[in-house]
């Protein structure tokens, strides 16, 4: 089973939800996608046993076999291409890495070189098996990185996958081919904007979800009456707690502590196992 | 001489645009004769690469001189390599950054005068 976990609106407790449901359960594997900003790595404190290299692909224009056509900038959709009478030139970092450039060109003068754009890291910790992806620093082409992390996916385990914030093409390719996602909300008039816009790209993707509601108490009820009005189950509540939140900045995942919400994350799962 | 001018509107009268990727218009003018054409920027809602695409469609069109108000580096870049002047700071009318190209009080610049997504906010007010 593939279970991503998901927000749309950053620093909503997606992580704290990932990591205290992965240790949890047994036989389990965590991705963390948000190869931005990962911070799974910082609640589990894992031995890293591997670093891998991720590199992209981009067009490199042979100048003696251009003719400048400019078929390859027309195909391009990502404006990755300017060809000008006397002059061809490419911007990799709007590239997506297609190879339609190499295909349209009728001269056969485009060929294809390697940048790098991050790396994925492996290891363990708490029984944990976990990969991440470290993005560099000013890097716009986040979803090779994601796609490469979860590359690593083993399909014998529980895998959970922690999303990047936002609803765009990151989040996309993290949920992409997930059998159910969690989201993780607040009852606030932000987590509530932030979540209807996550539902809608879920319900375009396909996947069942259910909802979080993390720091439970604060704001209002109208995350529960859109959740009632959508018929979207809320699959835990985790109260605004002061023990919660001081294990959190310490860096401590709160089951660690509190063993009684590890049968909660567990039933969770089960409801999660009959619902996808 | 051809010139491209970034344009608010599709005419000789109206302003020049402040954006050159994300313009709804090209006026393309003849500088010797002030006969014009208008061409639309297909790159207004392009995702990524506007200033790219936007170079490309006046490269195509055999300009000389784009006049504009404002010009990103990967728009200057392919401009400069193509060996069109790029001329900025340019406001009023098309008709009158036209002339004043012409009676040399505006100047091409060798630099962006902006950095990457400029146009991409909210529109900005004239003459700001």
């Amino acid at each position: 089973m593939i279970i991503t976990v998901a927000s749309g609106k950053g620093g909503t407790g997606k992580t704290t939800v990932a990591v205290n449901l992965a240790l949890s359960l047994e036989n389990v594997q965590l991705l963390d996608c948000d190869v931005e900003e990962p911070n799974s790595h910082i609640l589990l404190q894992p031995t890293i046993s591997e670093t891998q290299p991720v590199f992209t692909k981009y067009p490199v224009i042979s100048e003696e076999l251009c003719v400048h056509c400019g078929t390859c900038s027309k195909f391009c959709k990502f404006n990755a291409l300017f060809v000008a009478p006397k002059t061809a030139m490419v911007f990799p970092e709007l590239c997506h890495s297609c190879g339609g450039c190499m295909l349209v060109c009728p001269k056969q003068a485009i060929s294809e070189k390697q940048r790098k754009i991050g790396v994925i890291k492996k290891g363990e910790a708490k029984n944990v098996e976990l990969v991440y992806g470290e993005l560099n620093v000013g890097e716009a082409m986040a979803v090779p990185l994601i796609k490469a992390v979860k590359n690593e996916l083993k399909l014998n385990k529980t895998v959970i996958i922690d999303a990047p914030p936002g609803t765009a093409c990151s989040l996309v390719a993290s949920v992409h081919k997930t059998d159910y996602c969690i989201l993780v909300t607040e009852p606030t008039p932000f987590g509530l904007h932030d979540l209807k816009i996550t539902v809608q790209v879920l319900k375009d993707l396909q996947v069942p979800m259910g909802v979080v509601i993390n720091r439970a108490g604060v704001g209002d009820k109208k995350v529960y009456d859109y959740c009632k009005n959508e018929n979207i189950p809320i699959l835990m509540e985790i109260p605004y707690s002061k023990e919660i939140a001081e294990m959190y900045s310490r860096g401590v995942p709160f089951v660690e502590k509190m063993p009684e919400w590890k049968q909660e994350f567990q039933n969770m799962a089960k409801t999660i196992q009959r619902r996808k | 001489m051809k010139i491209g001018v970034s344009a608010s509107a599709a005419s000789l009268d109206s302003k020049v645009d402040s954006r050159f990727g994300r313009c709804p218009y090209f006026v393309i003018v003849d500088s010797e004769t002030m006969g014009y054409n208008v061409v639309t920027n297909d790159s207004t809602s392009a995702a990524h690469g506007a200033g790219i695409q936007a170079a490309q469609t006046v490269v195509n069109l055999g300009v000389e001189v784009v006049i504009t108000g404002n010009v990103g580096p990967n728009a200057f870049n392919v401009l400069n390599a193509t060996g069109i002047k790029v001329v900025t700071g340019a406001s009023g009318t098309i008709k009158e950054a036209v002339n004043q190209y012409n009676n040399g009080e505006l100047q091409a610049v060798s630099n962006p005068t902006v950095g990457g997504h400029f146009g991409m906010g909210q529109r900005r007010g004239q003459g700001q």
